[in-house]
């Protein structure tokens, strides 16, 4: 089971965290603290995992950015790399190469198209091409509701209430 | 619309913040873009919740307090239209977690869009109680989640089924109603819905053993089958990962399969051939089939024994472990941990390369091997890896060192096959990284080296020239310290040696010179330095050519600014000066350390804690006197049978007590009254240079006769003299000697206390006779004290020889304190010719409900032969309190005192 997930740019800040056990605020903070200043220093050739409190962080770099997940001890580890990537995949198809600029404007996306990926911790979906379609579905469903607020009728009807 | 709002737009806001150069710029901006939402929420502001919130979140991110967007976000998902409930979704896994009351208040707009005719919005809702649901939320939507399980489109059904893993891990009661829907999922063709079912049933078989039960014998078949399909599919672009098809599903049916067939001959065979598929078949140049080999290897380590299946386990551990790849070493390493228990024969074939892992640069890997090496210990291999381990402990890194060193001491410990080895290797670590050796570690070492009598005089030799090279390894230091303090003559006299030692010519000065070279040390610290006064004592009455130089050296730690070190080196100044006739009986060795009794304590510091916080009820009137939790003190355990047999500790720091060094709390709190605390420092109690009692322990000094100046600081000191040298005897007893405290400082506290003494009031008794020893007790008690009764003992010798090195002890149980003056002599003369007096002070805190009772212990010399005789007074005159049977009840235990004078 993976029990968070956490986008940390090299500079130390963070882009993205989900928590699918439960941490307090303090918690998150701290544990996003001693995660960045743990795996920030590791050298690159290295392997990408820590151990972190009787847990495993498997992290991996994307231009400036890292993405870690952690997991139990018992996991396989080198299949969470292969979850990372496809996210970073799917990620990459959505914003078209995708950036850390799109990450920090666009975080809400970055989001949403993660719960496609895992719920509860644990994987959902393993075909980029389902995970795309879903996600456009539900933006064009967002884009729907938003021309129908600004439609003529809409505002009219508003107006008359 | 408000056109003048100073809203700004979510991508507005995240500019100005990036824009922010410094931490205080970017808490202004923040704090106004909250101070805007808040006021926005207040006013119910519909047209900008969804950006509030979005801002909110990104605010959320940066690590600010967002409390008051909680309702924000039930609101938006109350909301009927699609968007505003997919931000409220996100906002509320974002802001809230499963601990938060908030989170009830939404479990109806929950169960309202699991049912909502927009496949979407379930999909939301599912998703958010699959990331945050509670227990009680899992209770309450179960069924609409088990419902949900068998909806017709597959987006749905998987989602429900990744919410059903959250939902048992809750509420594994609730497992049962799933096991059904969690089967047909198996039968689905979707990838998708397949993943999460095969998930779902490795979860439930994980809470239930019913469920196990059940997909055991429905579904193991069909898995096997499904595991084919997948492995043999053609080439399909949507999953292909690297050339194999979907590696996660492969992944997460052989996870279940594993399950499934641990334990079960059947069902392991059901998969045999599959698995040898796919660990001979699976293509290992990338990532993903290195996870899939990866998860096949640990399915056949499971499963029931197949030794073909093993073997070729084995063997891909083997490549992995020669991989260049750092991720594919560090699984290797993992999964061979898991493979000793199955196979440690073939494990061990790897020791090079895993020993070669351990000197990995990386530090995982490093961490991983390290502890895999000490796995694979045993008796026949413990040398070389040993030796292989120490010889890297030299060059490896400093933050690798403290857990390598950790690991070595740990194998030397488990595996040593004799003393002297062990020795040798102890020193070695001590020499390499002395400053990583944990406090019990070295501590062990001492009890060892204290037992191997043969080989004191090699050990201390030893330590002489690694101390010489690495004065900076502070634990290396206290050994070579002690051992000098206890051993230094067998150094200088080259006692004791062994065929494999190079000769060694040390003089007295130059073993000094070792001992102030450490207490001069910058890096030393208090512990060290109060060790070298320890041993400087010692040393001044083995060397006593060095003794005036020792002085000088101990003189010069009368100012220090610790108060530890300063009266240390007062008292143990003056014992070299004022008291050469007891300083060789009081610089005797110590005894040997019994190393059964240290390993128990180790093995129970924690029923050892609660007991010496049970003992420490048993405190005597004074500030160094200690609660009687030592084992030398149990030695003379006077709640067991007549015949005291020394029994095993029990008591709180053993060799702490021995060293006489507890100053673990550091210099800062050196002079409160940490001796009190720390409760069971024998050998400061022996010597009686624990730290200056505590102001409120004054009082109990009173009744100490300050008149009697020097007089009484020598007999008291004798009496401790006597105390060591009868630590080699089998009844050691440990005096807590406060007298001497007290004189040696010359003089604090208020003058003597006036005792009223009554005699009327309480007759005299006769307390104790024997053939030889007439012992008489005469009682008085304090106006306006009914607890504390004087007692003055008096001793008349009827046989017709002179008694010498005369001893009186006395235990009393823990609702009495006990306060022993010095005695008036310890030469009782022959026939009734005179007379010793001691006085006791026993205060009695259950006045009135348990009346007093004392053992007591005689020693003396007869002819040069040691007497000893013991009984039990318990004949005191009732006035001193009703009488009680409840005294020698087995747990309780006693405190005690020994005076002794010239």
């Amino acid at each position: 089971m993976i029990h968070f997930v956490l986008l940390i740019s090299r500079q130390g800040k963070v882009r993205l965290t989900k928590w699918y056990s439960p941490y307090s605020q303090k918690e998150r903070s701290k544990v996003i603290r001693e995660l960045s200043s743990l795996i920030l220093t590791r050298a690159p050739k290295l392997c990408n995992f820590v151990e972190w409190r009787g847990f495993k962080v498997v992290y991996k770099r994307y231009a400036s950015l890292y993405f870690c997940m952690c997991i139990n001890q018992d996991d396989n580890e080198l299949e969470v790399l292969e979850i990372i990537h496809h996210y970073v995949e799917i990620l990459d198809r959505y914003f078209g190469s995708v950036c850390e600029l799109d990450l920090i404007f666009n975080f809400h996306k970055a989001f949403f198209i993660l719960d496609e990926i895992l719920i509860a911790g644990e994987l959902q979906e393993s075909s980029k091409k389902t995970v795309a379609r879903l996600v456009a579905a539900q933006d064009s469903l967002v884009e729907a509701a938003k021309e129908q607020a600004n439609s003529m009728s809409y505002i009219i009807s508003q107006a008359t209430k | 619309m408000n056109p003048f709002s100073s809203e700004t737009r979510l991508r507005d806001m995240i500019r100005a913040i990036r824009a922010c150069k410094t931490a205080a710029e970017e808490r202004a901006v923040v704090r106004k873009e909250c101070a805007t939402i808040r006021a926005s929420v207040s006013d119910n502001d519909n047209d900008y919740k969804h950006r509030n919130l979005a801002k909110l979140m990104f605010i959320h991110m940066l690590g600010y307090p967002t409390h008051f967007g909680q309702m924000e976000c039930l609101k938006l998902i109350a909301a009927p239209g699609f968007p505003d409930k997919r931000i409220g979704y996100l906002g509320l896994m974002l802001l809230l977690d499963e601990r938060q009351e908030v989170l009830m208040l939404v479990t109806n707009s929950l169960k309202q869009d699991l049912n909502h005719s927009n496949q979407y919005i379930v999909g939301l809702a599912l998703c958010a109680l699959g990331n945050i649901s509670s227990a009680e939320m899992a209770r309450d939507l179960a069924p609409e989640v088990e419902r949900l399980l068998l909806f017709r489109d597959p987006n749905i059904r998987k989602k429900a089924a990744l919410c059903s893993i959250r939902i048992i891990k809750k509420v594994p009661d609730l497992a049962e109603n799933f096991v059904n829907s969690a089967a047909a999922l198996l039968k689905e063709k979707h990838h998708g819905v397949l993943l999460t079912g095969v998930q779902l049933c490795t979860d439930l078989c994980k809470v239930s053993t019913e469920a196990l039960e059940y997909i055991r014998k429905r579904c193991t078949e069909g898995l096997v089958k499904v595991l084919k399909d997948v492995v043999n599919s053609p080439y399909v672009p949507e999953y292909d990962v690297s050339g194999i098809a979907d590696p996660f599903l492969h992944i997460r049916l052989l996870r279940l399969l594993r399950v499934l067939g641990h334990g079960d001959a059947d069902a392991s065979d059901c998969m045999n051939d599959i698995l040898a598929q796919v660990a001979s078949k699976t293509e290992s140049n990338k990532n993903a089939g290195n996870a899939i080999l990866y998860e096949c290897v640990e399915t056949i380590m499971s499963i029931e024994d197949n030794s073909g299946l093993r073997v070729l386990a084995i063997n891909i551990l083997g490549r992995f472990l020669s991989n260049r790849d750092n991720n594919i070493r560090y699984v290797a390493l993992n999964m061979l941990m898991r493979a000793i228990t199955v196979d440690s024969q073939a494990v061990q074939r790897h020791r090079a390369t895993i020993l070669e892992c351990v000197k990995d640069s990386d530090a995982s890997i490093r961490k991983r091997a390290l502890e895999l090496v000490y796995l694979l210990v045993n008796e026949n291999n413990v040398k070389i890896l040993t030796k292989d381990l120490i010889d890297y402990l030299e060059i490896s890194d400093q933050e690798f060192k403290e857990d390598l060193t950790a690991k070595i001491c740990s194998i030397v410990e488990k595996f040593s096959p004799e003393k002297i080895w062990y020795i040798d290797q102890m020193l070695q670590v001590l020499s390499e990284a002395g400053n990583y050796v944990k406090d019990e570690v070295w501590h062990a070492l001492i009890v060892v080296i204290s037992n191997a009598s043969n080989f004191h005089g090699y050990t201390v030799r030893l330590l002489y020239r690694a101390v010489q090279k690495s004065v900076d390894q502070e634990v290396l230091v206290r050994v070579a310290v002690w051992c000098i303090g206890e051993y230094g003559d067998m150094l200088v006299n080259s006692v004791g040696m062994l065929d494999i030692e190079e000769p060694i010519t040390v003089t007295e000065s130059d073993t000094v010179d070792v001992i102030e070279t450490a207490i001069k040390h910058h890096t030393s610290d208090l512990t060290t330095r109060a060790m070298c006064l320890i041993a400087l004592l010692k040393l001044s009455c083995r060397f006593p050519s060095c003794s005036e130089r020792i002085q000088d050296i101990i003189v010069q730690n009368k100012g220090s600014l610790v108060l530890e070190l300063q009266q240390r080196s007062i008292e143990f100044n003056s014992i070299i000066q004022k008291h050469q006739n007891i300083r060789s009986a009081l610089c005797e060795r110590m005894p040997v350390l019994d190393e059964s009794a240290y390993s128990v304590r180790r093995a129970g510091s924690l029923p050892a804690a609660a007991l010496s916080s049970q003992d420490s009820a048993v405190a005597l009137p004074n500030g160094v006197a200690k609660p009687s939790a030592t084992p030398l003190v149990d030695l003379l355990d006077l709640s067991s049978d007549d015949a005291p047999v020394p029994a095993p500790s029990q008591g709180n720091d053993f060799l702490h007590d021995l060293l006489g060094v507890d100053l673990s709390s550091g210099p800062s709190q050196a002079g409160t009254n940490q001796t009190q605390k720390s409760g069971t420092d024998a050998l400061l109690d022996l010597l009686s240079i624990g730290t200056t009692p505590a102001p409120s322990s004054f009082p109990a000094l009173e009744g100490l006769s300050l008149g009697q100046g020097t007089d009484t600081s020598v007999s008291a000191l004798a009496g401790l003299a006597s105390t060591s040298t009868t630590m080699h005897a089998t009844q050691p007893s440990p005096s807590v000697g406060i007298s001497p405290m007290v004189d040696l400082l010359n003089g604090f506290g208020p003058p003597e206390q006036i005792w009223e003494v009554n005699d009327a009031a309480y007759p005299s008794i006769v307390a104790f006779e024997s053939n030889n020893l007439k012992m008489t007790c005469n009682f008085s008690k304090q106006p306006g004290n009914l607890q504390s009764t004087l007692l003055e003992a008096n001793f008349i010798n009827k046989s017709s020889d002179v008694y010498t090195d005369f001893i009186f002890q006395a235990a009393v149980p823990k609702f009495l304190q006990l306060h022993l003056d010095p005695a008036s002599s310890n030469t009782l003369p022959a026939s009734g010719d005179g007379s010793i007096t001691q006085k006791l002070r026993v205060t009695n805190s259950q006045h009135g409900k348990k009346s007093l009772v004392m053992r007591i212990r005689i020693a003396y010399k007869l002819n040069n032969k040691d007497v000893l005789e013991q009984g039990q007074i318990s004949n005191f005159p009732h006035e001193c309190g009703p009488e009680s049977t409840t005294f020698f009840n087995g747990d309780a235990v006693f405190a005690q005192m020994e005076e002794k004078q010239t």
